[in-house]
């Protein structure tokens, strides 16, 4: 656990350092707060106190964001050569993937924080649904480490960050949008259900309407375990013997 | 802690980069582990520091075996890789502590550990710089504190001095004796004097074999075989000195060299001429102003067993 916490914390402070963090944080907050109340759907034009748009905008901010942070985590140590010092530390493949999960997961973390002011400001000006805010976070959660899973594992099999992120982004996309659209296409019987079911979007409605149902979480915890499978795969290639 | 590397073999495909290795290391010695680009040095290199598994084969270190005790064998031992990796953007003091941290070094210890590598390894001027901010020596240092910095029993070092000035190369050289005194230390290079000048023993390895093992003086031995001398002889005839030359009983082959009374003797196979020439020049009344037996360096035992 120490050493997961060891390798979280350096990918942590390099977030900062490289600038990627605030970026991160300035840009998120201001585009879901352009949108949650001053754009297009906003509060004051719904007449309502949600933040509805605000959970809306998160959908797609993460899907941008997060493989803008997961690129360069094995990709660049695989490329630099920093992963043969790494794996010759007494570590295990899990503790390094465990600790760039982690560590991606709270600046995704510490960006929500950021956001609460925009439920506290609605809670004051109205009756808010305060369970579904709160699922409503815990499914944003969820659906980044989805995410963070996709994208460790699209960093895994390249040393190029750029292929890293573009892989990353179309199985966002395949997840995010596509699926949802073979369901509407597929009319009726198992593979529809199929592909509702593999629908990203639909899973993450549900828990912003502050539904938790643990079909639901299981989805998006299952996304992440077999990422990360996958990842600690690519990374004890090297193993094989053939 | 020796190492015990046991007919090793990796295969990348059809190719066997690695092709039946075994040597031992004892405790305490430092080893060169020489072999052109290619030959297989990091390879084994690899699989000794439980980076990659072996085919075939096994290594030891000490009591534990890498097919088993990968952890174990982890903790003790230092590796500096080929090209020395480091996460640059990091300063060099953050980067030994991580370094210690992720090697298991106790909490309480970490900080001692760190400012004993800075002192050790010279880093005191440069300790608050950015890795990226350093020059390539210096670079160099922060990757061998890195590797020292949880006082490991043995050493891996791949190509520790590439790419150095030749100051840098002294200095590090020296490095790698003072910490190799208490340590079991492999280094990998192609520069064949600081084999020489570092190294107790030598292995030689081409196409993923064994081609030479021994220490430096030995190979030398071997592979020159018959005693060369320069010699220098003043006051006689050119022509009249090499006939007397060519007649010693013990000399093979007489080489003039042209210029300046200069003779090169090849000895027949284990035998000696020095007195006999020097005997010969009392008798003679010619002046002997040199003699000097001509080494067979390492980089001709190098290029003896690795080519052709």
């Amino acid at each position: 656990m120490n050493k997961i916490l060891t390798i979280a914390k350096r990918e942590f402070n390099t977030f900062f350092d490289s600038l990627i963090a605030y970026i991160m944080v300035v840009v998120f907050l201001g585009f879901s707060g352009f949108f949650t109340w001053l754009f297009g759907a906003d509060v004051f034009l719904r007449g309502q106190a949600s933040i509805a748009p605000f959970f809306d905008i998160a959908y797609w901010a993460l899907f941008f964001f997060i493989p803008a942070l997961t690129m360069r985590m094995l990709a660049e140590e695989q490329k630099s050569g920093t992963i043969e010092l790494l794996l010759t530390n007494p570590v295990t493949d899990w503790q390094i993937i465990f600790g760039k999960f982690l560590a991606c997961l709270a600046l995704v973390g510490i960006t929500l924080l950021f956001s609460l002011p925009y439920y506290f400001t609605a809670a004051w000006l109205g009756p808010v649904d305060h369970g579904a805010v709160w699922v409503g976070y815990l499914g944003i959660l969820l659906m980044s480490s989805a995410y963070i899973g996709i994208g460790l594992f699209s960093s895994s099999i390249t040393n190029n960050q750029i292929v890293a992120i573009l892989l990353a982004l179309m199985l966002n996309l395949l997840f995010a949008l596509l699926f949802g659209f073979l369901a509407q296409a597929t009319t009726g019987g198992w593979m529809a259900n199929l592909f509702d079911y593999m629908s990203l979007r639909v899973h993450y409605d549900s828990m912003i309407r502050g539904v938790i149902d643990t079909k639901d979480i299981i989805y998006f915890l299952s996304i992440t375990g077999f990422c990360l499978v996958l990842t600690e795969a690519m990374l004890s290639k090297r193993n094989v013997v053939d | 802690m020796n190492i015990r590397v046991e007919s090793l073999v990796k295969k990348y495909g059809n190719q066997r980069a690695v092709d039946g290795i075994s040597f031992e290391v004892k405790s305490g010695e430092i080893v060169g582990f020489l072999g052109p680009n290619g030959a297989g040095k990091t390879t084994t290199m690899k699989i000794i520091t439980c980076y990659m598994a072996a085919s075939e084969g096994d290594v030891k270190v000490g009591n534990y075996s890498v097919r088993e005790d990968a952890a174990a064998i982890k903790q003790c031992i230092g590796y500096l890789p080929e090209h020395n990796p480091l996460y640059l953007e990091m300063p060099v003091i953050e980067y030994l502590q991580f370094a210690a941290s992720i090697q298991g070094v106790a909490k309480s210890n970490i900080n001692a550990r760190v400012r004993e590598m800075v002192k050790v390894c010279g880093l005191d001027k440069e300790k608050h710089k950015r890795i990226d901010e350093l020059s390539k020596g210096f670079r160099q240092r922060v990757g061998l504190a890195q590797a020292m910095i949880h006082d490991p029993e043995v050493l891996i070092l791949d190509e520790p001095t590439t790419g150095l000035d030749p100051n840098q190369i002294v200095e590090i050289r020296e490095l790698i004796r003072r910490v190799g005194e208490q340590k079991t230390v492999i280094l990998s290079t192609h520069i064949l004097p600081e084999v020489e000048a570092t190294c107790d023993r030598i292995v030689i390895i081409n196409d993923g074999k064994i081609v030479a093992d021994g220490v430096p003086s030995e190979l030398r031995k071997q592979a020159s075989g018959a005693e060369i001398s320069r010699v220098r002889i003043e006051e006689g005839m050119p022509n009249e000195v090499f006939q007397q030359l060519s007649s010693i009983s013990t000399v093979e082959l007489v080489d003039l060299s042209g210029t300046d009374n200069l003779y090169e003797v090849k000895s027949k196979q284990g035998l000696s001429s020095r007195r006999a020439i020097f005997e010969m020049c009392v008798k003679n009344q010619w002046i002997l102003t040199e003699l000097t037996p001509i080494e067979r360096d390492l980089e001709d035992v190098f290029r003896n067993v690795t080519m052709g």
